[in-house]
Order: structure tokens, then sequence, then C-alpha cells
């Protein structure tokens, strides 16, 4: 499904039958990443990490070689892996869990042995029910392979993984939030300094948090080396990644393609990936790296879906959810739905995210039911501002963590690109699109 | 990146701590390691700053405020509000940063009020006022509140927010106490933090999410905490108020006083606050040494005792069966030819004075010198045979609270002090908690601190000598706690620091049912440990004042023995000292229950329901000839006087007041005096006067004159600074004995409501009623603060005088210590709780129902043998006497042991004590008579 001839790293297995089960996995191989890394030094497989410049697959790319390398050498050492994928249009790591669990372990175990690490958490979002049912299937299949647990493979390295569901908050996918709800406490981001938990996190203690997908790849990695992986991609922009399209297309799936060699333009209209707008329609914008990204419109469509490539347009490639929306989509509706969102999922902890949020969906729901005023527009702008100061990208923010200053940037989008369709609400007293998705059904969502 | 160096050797490794708060919300951030000063620039103003300091300290010691809401400087900041953003230049650009969370750092450029700031702190005010129901004309905190005033100040001039606002049911009752309004929350979570952090009661915590964030309590499970008053206190809005104070005034018709709070010996700092001369509120004063601004619900509210319908108002005269209103000259009268005639029969040996630990120090002084001097006795006991011997306790080495709290050890010997010294129980636990404290419990049964112990010892009721011995010896052996406890002592000797006790002893009566003698031994081991100084835990009021003060046999004012003082005293009070020493509670209560005591005098003591046994008190009061009361109550005692003189309660007079460690502060006046009621030395006054003796006092200043003369414990104590703001905090007697810093301005951010005299600039109200002028400088001192140690010699106009007589010492000792006879059965153990059958809490409406089903707390292996179930109704029999109540099985209880609280109605424990056996065995039966237990499981 690669629209270039590179390998697919993690999702190889997906489409095999029963790709979940070990008899599936030792099938292709599995579990041999794990034995080439146990053959070398920890520093060898760190080795291997930074040659590919893997970027964390969380959102934020930063570089997982260079967290492993920030880690406070002192006992215990925690390893967690984050699985807490909530965000909408967001299902990358759900696919990756509940399809090829075992990859995930043998990842989280490589990079287990790099760092050292005493323990192993797989937070795992508490609404991945099968998911959940399958790593934990997965787990308990690894340690009776002798894969996890002590003396792994007859070495020397010991160490233990647990599966840790979340309780249903978004905000657990931040870092430290997740760490709080690990330690068993209420799901609050932590207020940085110290800014990494490769410093101070689970317990206190030095710990490394990863994305799925990025230990995901350390696998194929260990079979292949470091410089292999970095022949792929561009920059800064290594290996391949998966990229989960929804919104109007006809084709929305997972598709796992080399970074930075592929445009928007391709993954939406590719026969192979997107395969254009539903109803052939026209695009009118697309969100291109999660919902928390500002928009981007059809001008910026020969785009490569690359970090640097996409934050010089203005936003970002985050966790590489694309959302395309066509000409019946309302831009109010969708930024009230975005901030209604990230407001439901405020932690409730500071203030301008808490009250900033819940006054923004207030405004927008206004809007959208032809309650609005013109002035309204630059009220929505304003209380973005004092959420996430002079509401640039990135952002700046007033706030704890970047809950917050997520929701600015649809509004923001939406005001720039479509400022006469939020003044078409407010002069025509309605939405002026087709009510195919009226927002009492949304708001019953 | 900060490397940690791999420890080494053979010290246990201990994780980085800096976010395991028990905080629910928020975190804190890493403690604060350089030391030095940085310079820093805020506003334009470049100021000096330590290293490390958070820069909303800095700002408010440079005097540029900096606004807030979540931040409160005795609770870990936690960034919450985001209201105190301000702009920090550095190498990436201005950007905002929290005040209370960031610290400064050399160089920095710090700006308060910029554009950006402003549009921050503008931004931040209109987002919690987006859900905030502007009630503000129905809401107690209107008129001082932080967020009233600091919208003011800092906010839009006017709202943008048109839509509908959040609704809750409101007020929700979270305590029997507290009532929360989640309309009015801001979220700031101070409540939430002081619940977990400080108070150790982590029962209030935020729901939900988003703007439907709430603060709730959990199922079923009420905010039941014995300090559920601070969060009220502290809460910056009108959320959280008191159901005592809901709607009873309007913050600018309040007057305010600063005071000392009596309810128990710690002696924390308070403000009164009166409406139309009524007293309506108390809030706590951040007082450095001593409470840090917390409060006791108890210390809270008890004020409503002296409000009540129970108080005495009038003098009364006992005419047969009835006590009958009176005139203060027939009540004196009567008072005195009682006195006298018992006086003219036996001499002062026949008379006796019972109490004083709800006096002044003034009155205590007063009635010391009445006593030896008009009626001619040394039969005076402050302590109801629930306390310590004077001589142990103001003769062994002593300690601060601050130095208790900052020692390597603390060693407890005494009661349950969360239920008896609450605030000294949160210092202790914050020590514990936040500086690493190692505690070593020395009691018979587990206390409210056990789960902060490194090491609970649990004795035999009556062998508390035993465990201290052990834990003195050299060597080991005694068992693996007593091992550890020996190890803990050996490494707080490494750790002190120079010139500061390495182990503080909390010394008070660890229970009412085993006498004082095998804790006073214990204490006299204890006394052996290298560096150790004693706080003493005597829980009643002024009890530490009425003993620095003579109110105990053969103790004279100033902590002077009657032999060594007899000269000194007799010279400045022109007169001869009684011969003999006298007799302690106990003593006195025997001899009049043998009718040697022909007279006795009731200074606010209450036997019958504080003697630790109960046939004796009964015994001894029926059996005095004449009993004069001063009380502020009618109480068990006090209603059997044949004279009951009513005396003004505290908040109705001025005086000073002492505390555990010896700190003399200031009582302020805030409301007259119930109906024909006088202050004691006045009474004391008087009634010398009647029999005979003038004490030449004619005001409460004079008083003190003379104490500060001819006390060698007050000498040099500025009586007028006391009533200060910048001596709020008081001073530890005698003078020099710790140093006296400033005291901490009152800060209404921290604690709404609370008037802050040095902010607004005026004359604190209780120096309205201060000495002033008329106490003459202490001799050598300059005027103000610049303190000296005393023992030079006296005034001026005593030059020819003797030294003053040296304090008290520990009398010698042989060291042996006769344990209780074994007897079999169950040992008894009670304490005090905090809400009991006592005169103050039965007298508070919003208290008395707080107090606990009285139950007999066993270990269950004894209700198994018993066959008796859980809750199940027994007879608790002693050798004095019998009850029933409840038997609740607790496996914490040690085995042979068996725990009532005292004083709760319906099961009073004194009714089982002997006073004189060295611990009390108690046998349980069903409560049918059938099943007696006997001893099986003990020893």
């Amino acid at each position: 499904m690669t629209i270039t001839d590179a390998p697919r790293i993690v999702s190889s297995r997906l489409r095999r039958p029963r790709s979940w089960t070990l008899e599936s996995y030792l099938a292709g191989g599995g579990y041999d990443g794990l034995r080439a890394a146990l053959a070398m030094t920890p520093q060898q497989v760190h080795d291997h990490v930074n040659t590919a410049n893997i970027l964390g697959r969380g959102g934020a790319g930063f570089e997982a070689g260079r967290k492993w390398g920030m880690l406070r050498k002192a006992l215990p050492v925690y390893l967690t892996i984050n699985g807490d994928e909530s965000e909408p249009a967001t299902f990358k790591d759900h696919a990756l869990i509940e399809g090829d669990p075992h990859q995930l372990i043998e990842g989280a175990l490589i990079c287990a042995y790099a760092i050292a690490a005493d323990q192993v958490f797989l937070y795992v979002r508490g609404e991945f029910a099968l998911a959940i049912e399958r790593l934990q299937a997965a787990l308990n299949e690894a340690y009776a392979y002798g894969a996890v647990g002590a003396n792994i493979f007859g070495g020397d390295f010991s160490v233990d993984v647990v599966v840790h569901p979340g309780a249903g908050a978004y905000i657990c996918g931040e870092e430290t939030a997740l760490l709080e709800s690990l330690e068993g406490k209420r799901g609050y981001p932590r207020i940085k300094p110290p800014y990494f938990p490769a410093a101070i996190g689970l317990y206190g203690a030095p710990t490394i948090v990863n994305n799925v997908e990025t230990v995901s790849n350390l696998p194929w990695l260990m079979l292949h080396g470091g410089d292999e992986y970095a022949a792929l991609g561009e920059g800064r922009s290594k290996g391949t990644k998966m990229l989960a399209l929804a919104g109007h297309v006809k084709r929305p799936g997972n598709y796992e393609l080399e970074w930075a060699k592929v445009s928007f333009r391709e993954l939406i209209y590719d026969p192979r990936l997107g395969g254009g707008i539903r109803d052939d329609n026209e695009l009118k914008a697309f969100i291109p790296g999660g919902v928390s990204s500002p928009w981007l419109g059809p001008e910026h469509l020969d785009v490569l879906l690359a970090n640097d490539a996409i934050a010089a347009v203005g936003s970002m490639a985050g966790s590489g959810s694309v959302v395309a929306m066509d000409h019946t989509a309302c831009p109010v509706r969708a930024a009230w739905r975005i901030v209604r969102f990230f407001h439901r999922e405020s932690c409730g902890q500071c203030t301008p995210c808490r009250e900033g949020g819940g006054w923004l969906e207030k405004i927008l729901e206004r809007i959208e039911t032809g309650q609005g005023r013109e002035a309204d527009l630059d009220l929505l702008m304003d209380v973005c501002d004092n959420i996430s100061p002079g509401v640039t990208w990135p952002p700046a923010q007033t706030t704890i963590c970047v809950l917050g200053p997520s929701m600015p940037p649809s509004v923001a989008a939406g005001i720039r690109m479509f400022r006469d369709e939020y003044l078409a609400h407010v002069r025509e007293g309605r939405c002026p699109f087709p009510p195919d998705r009226l927002p009492r059904r949304l708001s019953r969502v | 990146m900060s490397e940690q160096s791999p420890t080494t050797g053979a010290e246990p490794r201990l994780a980085p701590r800096p976010y395991l708060t028990e905080s629910a919300v928020g975190t804190a951030p890493p403690a604060a390691q350089a030391d030095g000063a940085v310079t820093v620039t805020i506003d334009g103003r470049q100021i000096q700053a330590k290293a490390g300091q958070l820069i909303i300290e800095a700002a408010d010691e440079a005097g540029i405020y900096i606004p807030r809401f979540c931040y409160h400087r005795r609770m870990k900041p936690v960034g919450m509000c985001r209201m105190c953003l301000v702009e920090v230049s550095g190498p990436r650009g201005a950007t905002l940063m929290p005040a209370c969370y960031n610290p400064v750092a050399e160089g920095m450029e710090i700006r308060t009020d910029s554009p950006m700031a402003k549009k921050a702190q503008e931004g931040v005010l209109e987002f919690l006022l987006v859900n905030h129901p502007l009630d503000c004309p129905v809401c107690d905190k209107g008129g001082e509140c932080p967020l009233q005033d600091q919208t003011l100040a800092y906010g839009p001039g006017e709202s943008r927010f048109v839509e509908e606002k959040r609704h809750w049911d409101k007020p929700i009752a979270i305590s029997p106490l507290v009532y929360l309004d989640r309309e009015r929350c801001i979220q700031c979570g101070r409540c939430v933090r002081f619940a977990a952090e400080v108070a150790g009661d982590p029962l209030i915590d935020f729901a939900e999410r988003g703007d439907m964030t709430e603060v709730a309590t959990f199922p079923e499970e009420p905010y039941s905490s014995y300090f559920s008053g601070n969060v009220v206190q502290i809460c910056p809005v009108g959320a959280l108020t008191a159901k005592p104070y809901r709607f009873k005034a309007r913050p600018w018709d309040l007057e305010q006083v600063e005071s000392t709070c009596t309810t128990c010996a710690v002696g924390c700092r308070v403000a009164l606050q009166s409406s139309q001369g009524e007293l309506i509120r108390m809030i706590g004063v951040d007082s450095d040494p001593v409470n840090w601004g917390w409060l006791c619900d108890k210390g809270r509210w008890g004020y409503e005792g002296w409000k009540g319908a129970g108080r005495v108002t009038v003098p009364l005269v006992r005419e047969g069966d009835q006590l009958v209103e009176s005139s203060w000259g027939e009540a004196l009268a009567a008072a005195a030819n009682g006195l006298r005639s018992a006086m003219e029969k036996r001499g002062g040996a026949g008379v006796a004075v019972v109490g004083g630990a709800r006096l002044a120090n003034e009155d205590a002084y007063a009635w010391a010198k009445a006593a030896r001097l008009a009626l001619g006795t040394d039969n005076v006991d402050a302590q109801l045979g629930d306390g310590l011997p004077a001589e142990v306790l103001l003769g062994l080495p002593r300690a601060t609270i601050d130095q208790a709290a900052a020692a390597p050890l603390v060693i407890t010997l005494g009661p349950d002090i969360k239920d008896e010294l609450p605030v000294l129980y949160l210092r202790l636990r914050g020590a514990v908690h936040e500086q690493g404290t190692q505690l070593v419990e020395i009691t018979p049964a587990p206390t409210g601190l056990t789960r902060y112990a490194s090491e609970t010892l649990l004795y035999r009721p009556g062998e508390a000598a035993s465990v201290a011995r052990a834990l003195v010896a050299a060597g080991s052996g005694g068992g693996d706690g007593i091992d550890r406890a020996r190890a803990h002592i050996a490494r707080a000797g490494q750790k002190a620091a120079p010139g500061a006790p390495s182990i503080v002893v909390i010394l008070g009566r660890p229970s009412l049912a085993e006498g004082e003698g095998g804790v006073v031994a214990a204490a006299r081991e204890l006394a052996g440990l290298p560096g150790v100084a004693f706080l003493s835990a005597l829980r009643r009021g002024n009890v530490h004042g009425a003993l620095d003060l003579g109110l105990a046999p053969g103790v004279l004012p100033g902590r002077v023995s009657l032999e060594e003082g007899r000269a000194w005293f007799e010279r400045h009070w022109g007169a001869g000292l009684p011969a003999e020493r006298g007799l302690t509670t106990a003593g006195i209560l025997e001899a009049a229950s043998r009718g040697d005591i022909g007279a006795l005098v009731l200074l606010g003591a209450d036997p019958l329901a504080d003697f630790p046994d109960a046939d004796l008190a009964l015994r001894g009061v029926l059996g005095a000839g004449f009993v004069v009361a001063v009380d502020t109550h009618l109480t068990e005692s006090s209603r059997r006087a044949d004279v009951l003189l009513p005396a003004a309660a505290w908040s109705e007079r001025r005086g000073t007041f002492t505390n555990i460690e010896g700190r003399v502060t200031w009582l302020g006046q805030m409301v007259t005096a119930a109906g024909m009621s006088w202050p004691d030395w006045m009474i004391a006054s008087e009634l010398s006067a009647r029999l005979g003796v003038d004490l030449g006092f004619a005001r409460i200043e004079e008083v003190w004159e003379e104490i500060a003369r001819v006390s060698p414990l007050h000498r040099g104590l500025p009586y007028d600074l006391l009533a200060g703001v910048s001596h709020r905090d008081g001073i530890v007697a005698p003078v020099g004995a710790e140093p006296v810093r400033p005291a901490r301005a009152l800060d209404p951010m921290a604690d709404p409501g609370i008037q802050s005299a040095e902010l607004h600039k005026v004359v604190s109200t209780s120096l309205l009623f201060s000495a002033t002028s008329t106490v003459p400088e202490p001799d050598g001192q300059a005027p103000g603060n610049a303190l000296a140690p005393a023992g030079g010699p006296p005034g001026g106009e005593q030059e020819e005088a003797p030294a003053p007589p040296a304090f008290l010492r520990v009398p010698a000792w042989d060291g042996v210590v006769a344990p209780p006879v074994d007897t079999p059965g169950l040992r008894l153990v009670s304490r005090r709780t905090l809400w009991d059958g006592g005169t103050l809490v039965q007298n508070s409406p919003s208290l008395a129902g707080l107090a606990p089903e009285p139950a007999l707390r066993v270990h269950p292996s004894a209700l198994a043998a018993l066959g008796a179930a859980d809750g199940e109704a027994v007879r608790v029999v002693s050798e004095r006497g019998s009850l029933s109540v409840a038997a609740v099985g607790d496996p914490e209880i040690p085995r042979g042991t068996a725990v009532l609280a005292w004083n709760l109605a319906g099961a009073r424990a004194a009714g089982l004590v002997d006073a004189a056996a060295a611990a009390t065995a108690v046998r349980v039966e069903l409560a049918d008579g059938s099943g007696g237990q006997g001893g099986g499981d003990g020893g």
C-alpha cells in the first residue's frame, strides 16, 4: 500500500490472519529483532536509534534517541508506552495495538534493554477493550515464550511488563498526566519545569515515555540497522509514518508511507490511498496533523508529508492524523466539535483551558445556532489569545500543558480562512450549510 | 540535565521525592537547592533575592504585589490558577511564567505590569468570572474577597460573557460545619491541598472535568476533619463557608482584636472578630513559631461556648440546697467568711486552691500571691491530677515547637497529640512529611500520629519507664522496635544542628488511667539522652502560665521553688510565706475527704469531671467544709459550691498567656464581660482585701508590673510590645531563650477576612487596650525589641536586693521504678478526644453534636474470648466502679489493653480509675453479667 517502494515497517503484519497471536507473529520472524538487540550492547541499540533518527510518533516529534539520552541514570528506571490515543480522527496506535500487539511488546522490550529499564508499563486507552484483551493475551504468550520476565531468552536481561488500562481521560495521553494516572492520582499534567520525565518521572524516578508507533519501529530497526532506516525519508523525517486519513475521502484508513516523499495531494487523491473526496466534491480544507493543528487549504496540497515541510506552512505533522473536509463542511461546526472535545477533556486544573474552553464552546454553539454577533469573531480571537498568546504556531501558552492551546488553531484557522462563512452564520441567523448533520445531532455525540 | 552521582556505600538509597506530594492536585516544584543570593529586576527595580526563592516570594519581600489565588505560602505551589503570570525575559525572548512556581535566577528580568502581563492577568480574571455567579451582595465573602479585590485591581472593567453560567445545587454541606457553594468556586485547589497536604485528611478532591470541575467529597463520606475550618479560612472566594458564621455579619461591620486561643495549650494566635459587641468569628493568625495560621475546629468555633446560656453571669450564694443570685459585695463577704473560719480552725493547711489553667498569667499570679498571703496556704495546684509534677515539667530542659519540628528525632511520651494539641499535630506531621523528621512514639495504644511514626513502641499501661530505660541503655536488646529506635537516636546525634536539641521529647500523660509515676520515671530516663530537650504536652489552656506563676505546690512565681524563693518573695511581698510545702490536687482531695480541708477554692476547676479518680473527687468535694468556685459556667463541681463567683472569660478581658513552650503572648479583649463577671485577678484582689491583705493591684497593668519586677522568669518581658503587631508571636520566657524575630504581617490574600493593621497602616486595635506607657522599660533594656537574656540583677530601686533565686531543677531521683502490681484482666488506657463531653464543647451549639459515641476498643481476640459481638454492649468493671459501654474490636489495640475515651457522655472513665494506682486493671463482662473475661491474653 506504499506509494514508494519503501517497506512497511510497522504495519506489514496487520492484514495477516490472527495477526495478534504469537504463532502468527513468530511465523513472520517475530522476536528476531529482540534477539538481535540482546546480542548487542544497549549502547549499540541506542546508536541504531540515533542513526535512524526516529522522531516520536505521538505528536510532538521529539527524537526518540535524544530522549533516551536524557535519561538520568539511577535506579529504578521506568519505561512507559503511551497507548492512550484518544483524539478524534487519530487511530493508528489503535490499529497497531489491536493488530500487532507482539510487535509493540517486542519494541518495548528492545527499548527497555537499551535504557536498562526496571519495569515497563503499557498504558492503553481504557476504551480499547479489544486491544487491551489482545495485548494482555499477547503478553501472557510472550511470558510463556520466554521473551518477557526473568532472563529473557536465557540471557541476563530481565524486565517485567504490565498492561495498564486508562480510565477514559484524553488528558492522560499527555505524558506527565499519564504518569500521575499511573501513580493512581487524578490525571493532571505536571507543571514544567522540570520538562522531561527522563529526569523526574514516574514515582519521581527517571522515566521514558514513548508512543506505541515509535517503539513498534524498533524490531524492524534491530534487524535492518539504523542506516537502512535512515535511508528512508528525508531530512529530520526518517523512516515511514502511519497516517490516519479521515474525513470526506473515499478511502479513509491507516496508510504507512515513507516520510517526506508523499504529498497531501497524493495521500488524499491517489486511488491507492484516499481515492479522492467523496462524491468527487471539492476539497475545502484539511487538518494535517491531528485536530489540534492549524488547518491547511487546497493551496497546500502539494506540501510533502514531513515534519519540516508542514511546519514551514504554519502547521504540524503531529500524530499523522489527516482530516479532509469537502465543501459541505461548516467551519463553525467543525471548530465547535473540536473545541467541544478539548474542553470536555480539559482536566480543569488551570483556568484558561477550563474556563476559556467552555466559553469558546458556548460562543461557537451560539454562532452555529444563529445567535451570533459580528463582535463574536473578535471575541473568539481574543479568548483564543488569552489561552494561547498571539495565537501563533507553534503556540505560546498561559496554561500548564498544551491541551488548552490545542483549541485555538481550529477557531483561528476557521476565521482566517472562512471569515465570510462565519459572518454568513451571523447575518443569516442560521448555519448556511446543508443540514445533513444538524447541530442537534452533533450535540448528542 | 542535572546528573546525580550514583550513590555508593551501604546507606539505603532513597528515590528522589520532589513529586511525591500527598496533595491530590497539582504538582509542587522540586525543592530549591541553591544557597546564596541573586539579583533580579522586577518592574525595573533591582532586588536581591535568595537563590531558589520563588518569584512571588521575592516580589512579596520587595513589596511588589503579584495577584494570586491558588498560591498560599503555607502550602506547596501548584501554578494552577495562572493569576500570577508575569513576563520574564530570557534568552528565548519574553515569556509568561507563573510567579508562584518559578524560582528567581540571576539576572532575571521580570515585569508584572507589562502589556503582556496585564493582558494575561485580565484574561485569567475574565475567565475566572465566566462561571462565577457574582452574587457578592449576598455572599459572606463580599467585602473581604480576594476575587473581588483583585478583579477591581487587575481585572477587565466589564464582562464580555453573555451565555448561561454553570449551575449547581447550592450550598451543599460537606461536613456538619462547612458548606460548599460550587458555583462560586474558582477551582484554586487551596482547600483540596490543605486537606491532603497540611491536615492529612484527603477527604475532598476535584471531580469531573472542564468547566464542570467541582470540589467534592467522596460518596457517603463527609469532610470530617479536626481542621475543616481552615479550608473556609483560606478559600479566596465565598465557596466554602462556615455554618456558624453564615449570614451573621458583613465584613465592614466587623471589629478585630488579636489574641491567643486558650482552648488548649498550644497557644495559636488568632484574630477575634465581633459584630455589635458579639464575638462572631475567629481567624488563625499566621504566626511563624506556633500555628502558621492554622486552627483546629474546636479552637475556631469553641467561642460559642463562652456566649451560651450556660454562662454564670451573677454571683451566686448557697441558701440551703439552692444557689441564689447575689451581689458581689454579699458573695465576696460570704466567701471571705467561709475561708476565714476554715483558716481559724486549721490555719493555712486547712485551705486549698485547685485549678487555674483557665486563668490568664496575671490572674494566676494574683491567685498565687493571694493563696500564699491571704489564705496562708501552699495547697495550690493548677493541675487536676491529670498533668505532671511542676518540678519535672519546669525543671527539664525545654524545647520550642520550632525546635521540635526541626529536630532530627522527636520522641512522644504523651497523649494523642492529634486530639489534645491539634495544631502541634499539624506541625509535627509537617515536619515528618516535609523534612524527614523521625518520630518515635512511646505509647500504650496507637495515636493519630502513629501512621507517621518511624517506630511506635507500645508499652503495657504503667510500664513506660521500662521502655524508656531500654531505649537509653547502651547496647542492644529489648526487641526490634527498641533497636531501631536506638538507631534513630544514634543518627539524631549526628544530624543535629549546632546549638539546637537533637532529640525533642514531647512529654505529657499518655493515659489518665495510669499513674503519673511511671511517666515521670520514663521522662527522667529519657532526660539522659544526649542533646535532649522537652516540649510539654499538657493540654489544658494556660496551665503553663499557671505553673510558671506559682499555682503549684512548692512552686513560687517565676519557676522558683518555695524553699529557694522564700527569702526573695518574703522580701518583695513583705509578708511571711507558708512554712510547709502544700499538697497536690490528689493530696488536697484526699485530705478534704478526711475532713482536713475546711475551705476549697476552685479556680475554673471541675474535679468531678476532670480528676482521674471520680470517686476520690466526689469524696473530696463533698468533704470540703466550704467551697468557693470561681467559674464561667455551672459545672458538676461549681454547682456544688457554697459561693460561685462569675469570672470574665477569654475574649472578655485582656492579659497574657503562656503556651507549651513557655511563650508569653497577648490576650486581647474583644467584647465586654458577660453580666456582672469580673476578671480573676480582680476577684483575687477583692477577696484578699476582705481577708485583710492588700495585693496591691488596681489595674491589670499593675499586676504585670509586679510580675516583671519580682518573677525571675519574666524580667525584661516587654509587656506593652506584646499587644502590638511586631511582637504578636510572643516571647519565650525567660527573655533570651529564643531569638525574637519581628512577626509576619497579616496577609488578607492568604487568610481572607483578616484585617491587616500593617497593610492598612493603622494601629492595631489591640493596642487600644494595651498598657502603653505605664510599664517602665525593663532595666538595662533599650526600648523596642532589643531583648537581652534575663539573669542580671533586678531593677535600680532594689539595688541592695540579693540575686534572684535560681529556676527549678528536677529533684534528685534514685532511679527506682515500681512497676504496677500485675493483675489479671485488661489494663485500661484512657485519653481525651477533641470532641468530648467537656463544658466548652457541650456549650457550643455547633460542636456539641460532634462528640462520638463512647466505645471500649479492645483487640478482637478479647471480644472473641468474651463471646461478644463487635459493637455489643459490655460491662467494664474495675476495683473502683463499673460502667456499660459498647465494645469494639480493633486489631491496632495491643492485646491486654482496653482503650476508652475520657469524658464522653455515657461512659466516664474516671469512674474506673484509682488515682493512687500505677495502672487501672479492668474486667470486661457481657452486659447480662455472664462470661466475665479474665486476662487470658494479657501480658
